[in-house]
C-alpha cells in the first residue's frame, strides 16, 4: 500500500504538529509567567533545583517505563551518590575547599562525576539483580516492598558509615564566583549545574533514540515478550536501564553536593519523592516528560518559597500534581506511549 | 454436547484438604470463629511472654503494652487491606487517615483545645472523619489508575502531616498535642502507664470487631464488587458494578479503620505529633499487607503482627540475645545501630522467599497459579495498564 502512494514531503505545519509542541509551549508559557513573577535570580535558583530533580526523575521514569516498578530505592541511590562523590573528593583526592585553578577544577569535577556515576551504575545493577529480578513475574507489589527494603538498607548503611548528622561536601566551584550575563549576576556554579544536567539529558535522549541498546530499551518497554522474540536480551537491557538511571542519579548526587555543600543520610527520600512526582507529572515512562516535570517542580517550589510559603512548598508541589492529573490523568506527555523508554 | 466430565484432561482432582470439616465450620461461622480465635490469641499472648525466652527480655506489662501498639498496626493493616488487597487500589499515603483519626481525638479531648469529649463516641467520630477524608481523596482520583493513584495518595500522605505541622495555631506544630485524656468506663479511668490490661483488652475487642465487619463486607455484594474491580475494572463496570461508589466506599471504609486506630493510638500514647504519621508508617503498613498476603484478612493481621514484632522486638533484643548466648563476635556488635539495615534485609528476604505473602488469599492464589504463562501474571493485574 505504501509503495503505491507517492512520497509526500511533510509540510512545515504537519512536522510542527508531529513534534507535539503543545506541552512545550505550555512549559514555556509557565516559565515566562514565573520569570515575570519571581525575577531572574530566583528563576536561576528554580532552574538549578529543577535540574537536580530532573536528573533523578529520569532514573525513575526509565525504570518505570521498562519494568513498571516504582523504584523507591532510587532516591537513596541519589543520596549514596552524593556521599560517594564527597568521599572521592575529600578522602581520595584530598580536596576540601573551592578550587581556583581551572584545569584542576575540571579534572576534579570530571573525576568525581565519572567515579560516582560508574559506582552508582554498578549499585543500581546489583539492586536490580538481587532485589527485583527474582520477582519479575511475582505479584506487582512484591518488588515494591523489596524496593522499600533496599531503601532502608542504603539509608542505614550510609548512616552507619558517615554518621547521622549532616556531612560537609566540598563546594569545588566557589559559590560566590559570578559572571555578568545581560546585566544580571549569575553564579558559575548554577551555570555549570544547568548546563551539565541539560547535557546529560541530551546525551540520554540521543542514546535512547539512536543506539542499538537504546532501541532495545524502547522495544522492551513497549512489549517485553515481542522484544525477546526479536532477539533482545531482556536481562541485559533491563540491567543497562538500571545502570544508566542510577548513574544519572549519581550525577545528580555529585551536583547536589556541589550546590548545597552539605549532605545527610536521609536526603534521598524527599528528593526521590519530588523526582518521582516530576516523573509522574511529565507522564511516567516518558523521558522528556520527566525532565520537564523536574523543572516544573523546581519552579513550583521556588515560587512557593519566594511568596513566603516556604514551609508549604511540599504541599504546593503535590497540589500541582493532583490538579494536573485531574485534567490530564496520564501526565503532561502521557499520550506518547510509543516513545517511552 | 460435551460436559466438563467428558473432557478427561480438564478433570481436576481436588487436593485433599486437611481438617475439611473444621475448615467448613470456621468458614460458615466466621464471626464466631473470629471471636473465639481472637479470645484464644489474646489469652495466649500474656501467658507466652511469661515463659523463659521471652520473659528474659522484659516484664509482662511491657510486653502487653507492646502488643497493644502492635494491635494498632494490625488495625491499620486490616483497613489498608480493604483498599489495596480487596479493591486493588494502591494507596501509599494511608498514614494520613491514621493522622486524621488521631488528631480528631486530640482536638476533642486535650487541654490544648479545652475540650473533653468521651473516648467511646469519639471512636465513631474519628472513624467517620477519616472516612470523609477518604472520600475527599478518592473523588478526584477516580479516573487515575495504578501508579498514578499511588503517587497522588503518597502526596496526600505527605501533605496531611505538613498541614498538622504548619497549622501550629490549631495543632501546636511540631510539639504536637499532649495530655489527651484516657477512656473511661463508668468511673474507672484507664491507666496509661502501669496496668496495661484495659487498653490491651479494648484493642483485642476492636480487632475482633473490625475483622468481623471486614469478613462480612468481603462476602457481601460490595466485597465481590471490590474484587471484580481489582481483577478487571472494565469488565466489572460492564457487569453493572457502579465503579464510582464502589471505589469511594473502599476508600471510605479503609480510611475509617485507620481513623479508629488513630483515635485509639492518640488515647493510648496520650500524645499526637506530626512526625508520628510520616511516610514510613504508610510503607510499613503496606509491607504488612503485602507480606501477610494481600486480600486475606486474617493473613494480613498475622503479617502485621509478625512485622511489628520483627521491627520492634526481635531487632531490638538481638543485643540481649547474643549477650546471653555469649557468641564471641556477635555479642560485641551493637545491633541497635543496624536495626533498619536488618529490617530492610528482612523485608527483601521475606519478599524473595514468599512473593505472594505468607498467607495468600485462596482466590488470589488460584489466579496466580492456574496459568503458568508469565504474561498472564502481569496482565492479570488491571493496574498494570496505563490509562488510555
Amino acid at each position: 500500500m505504501t509503495a503505491l502512494t507517492p512520497e509526500v514531503r511533510p509540510s512545515v505545519l504537519s512536522s510542527v504538529r508531529h513534534a507535539r509542541i503543545g506541552p512545550w509551549l505550555f512549559v514555556a508559557a509557565v516559565a515566562a509567567v514565573v520569570f515575570a513573577f519571581i525575577g531572574p535570580a530566583q528563576f536561576m535558583n528554580a532552574l538549578t533545583l529543577g535540574a537536580i530533580y530532573a536528573l533523578v526523575a529520569l532514573g525513575y521514569t526509565m525504570v518505570y517505563g521498562i519494568i513498571e516498578l516504582i523504584n523507591f530505592a532510587h532516591g537513596d541511590v541519589f543520596m549514596v551518590g552524593a556521599f560517594t562523590s564527597m568521599f572521592v573528593l575529600t578522602n581520595a583526592l584530598g580536596q576540601k575547599s573551592p578550587e581556583h585553578d581551572i584545569v584542576r577544577l575540571i579534572f576534579l569535577i570530571v573525576a568525581a562525576m565519572l567515579i560516582t556515576m560508574v559506582v552508582m551504575g554498578v549499585l543500581g545493577v546489583l539492586i536490580e539483580r538481587f532485589a527485583y529480578r527474582p520477582l519479575r513475574n511475582a505479584p506487582r507489589l512484591a518488588p515494591l516492598i523489596t524496593a522499600i527494603g533496599v531503601s532502608y538498607i542504603l539509608q542505614n548503611a550510609i548512616q552507619i558509615l558517615f554518621g547521622p548528622s549532616p556531612v560537609t561536601s566540598p563546594q569545588l566551584i566557589e559559590p560566590t564566583a559570578r559572571v555578568n550575563i545581560m546585566g544580571q549576576e549569575v553564579s558559575w556554579l548554577r551555570i555549570f549545574i544547568i548546563l551539565s544536567s541539560i547535557g546529560l539529558m541530551i546525551a540520554l535522549q540521543v542514546f535512547v533514540n539512536r543506539t542499538k541498546l537504546g532501541r532495545a530499551m524502547r522495544s522492551t518497554a513497549q512489549d517485553r515478550e515481542a522484544a525477546q522474540l526479536m532477539g533482545v536480551d531482556i536481562n541485559r537491557t533491563i540491567a543497562a536501564t538500571f545502570f544508566i538511571g542510577s548513574a544519572l542519579a549519581g550525577a545528580a548526587g555529585v551536583i547536589n553536593g556541589l550546590y548545597f555543600g552539605n549532605i545527610q543520610f536521609d536526603l534521598g527520600f524527599q528528593a526521590g519523592l519530588k523526582a518521582f512526582t516530576a516523573a509522574v507529572l511529565g507522564g511516567i515512562g516518558n523521558i522528556t516528560g520527566a525532565a520537564l516535570g523536574g523543572f516544573i517542580i523546581g519552579f513550583v517550589e521556588v515560587m512557593a518559597g519566594s511568596f513566603g510559603f516556604f514551609v508549604w512548598a511540599q504541599a504546593f508541589v503535590f497540589a500541582v500534581l493532583i490538579i494536573t492529573l485531574v485534567f490530564r490523568p496520564a501526565g503532561l506527555f502521557g499520550q506518547q506511549i510509543g516513545e517511552r523508554a | 454436547m460435551t460436559t466438563v466430565q467428558d473432557l478427561p484432561n480438564r478433570q481436576i482432582t481436588p487436593r485433599p484438604v486437611r481438617f475439611a470439616r473444621a475448615r467448613e465450620f470456621l468458614r460458615t461461622h466466621r464471626s464466631l470463629s473470629v471471636i473465639v480465635g481472637m479470645a484464644l490469641f489474646a489469652a495466649a499472648l500474656p501467658v507466652i511472654v511469661l515463659l523463659p525466652p521471652f520473659s528474659g527480655f522484659s516484664g509482662q506489662a511491657v510486653w502487653l503494652d507492646g502488643f497493644t501498639i502492635a494491635g494498632i498496626y494490625v488495625l491499620l493493616a486490616l483497613g489498608l487491606n480493604i483498599v489495596v488487597g480487596l479493591s486493588g487500589l494502591l494507596d501509599l499515603g494511608y498514614a494520613a487517615f491514621f493522622a486524621i483519626g488521631s488528631y480528631t481525638f486530640a482536638f476533642a479531648a486535650a487541654p490544648f483545645t479545652h475540650n473533653d469529649f468521651p473516648f467511646w463516641p469519639m471512636l465513631l467520630v474519628g472513624a467517620v472523619m477519616a472516612a470523609v477524608f477518604g472520600v475527599l481523596l478518592g473523588a478526584p482520583t477516580l479516573r487515575l489508575r495504578g501508579d498514578y493513584l499511588a503517587i497522588v495518595t503518597l502526596g496526600f500522605g505527605e501533605i496531611v502531616p505538613i498541614v498538622f505541622l504548619n497549622a501550629s495555631k490549631y495543632t501546636d506544630g511540631p510539639n504536637g498535642i499532649g495530655g489527651i485524656s484516657p477512656p473511661k468506663v463508668l468511673d474507672y479511668i484507664f491507666p496509661t502507664t502501669g496496668n496495661p490490661w484495659p487498653y490491651y483488652l479494648v484493642m483485642a475487642g476492636l480487632i475482633a470487631f473490625s475483622m468481623i465487619l471486614i469478613y462480612r463486607l468481603e462476602e457481601s455484594r460490595l466485597g465481590r464488587a471490590w474484587m471484580a474491580i481489582r481483577e478487571d475494572e472494565l469488565a466489572a463496570a460492564s457487569n453493572g458494578v457502579n465503579t464510582v461508589t464502589t471505589k469511594l466506599l473502599a476508600f471510605a471504609l479503609g480510611a475509617s479503620t485507620a481513623g479508629l486506630a488513630g483515635v485509639f493510638s492518640a488515647s493510648k500514647l496520650t500524645l499526637v505529633s506530626p512526625n508520628l504519621f510520616r511516610f514510613d508508617v504508610s510503607f510499613t503498613v503496606l509491607a504488612m499487607v503485602v507480606l501477610g498476603g494481600m486480600g486475606n484478612t486474617w493473613g494480613v493481621a498475622v503479617g502485621a503482627f509478625v512485622i511489628f514484632m520483627i521491627q520492634n522486638v526481635v531487632l531490638k533484643q538481638l543485643n540481649l540475645f547474643f549477650d546471653s548466648v555469649q557468641v564471641p563476635i556477635l555479642s560485641d556488635i551493637n545491633f541497635i545501630q543496624y536495626q533498619f539495615l536488618l529490617y530492610g534485609i528482612a523485608l527483601v528476604a521475606m519478599m524473595l522467599l514468599r512473593p505472594e505473602g505468607l498467607f495468600p488469599s485462596r482466590r488470589r492464589r488460584r489466579e496466580l497459579h492456574t496459568e503458568e504463562d508469565p504474561s498472564f501474571a502481569e496482565s492479570g493485574d488491571p493496574l498494570g495498564a496505563a490509562p488510555e
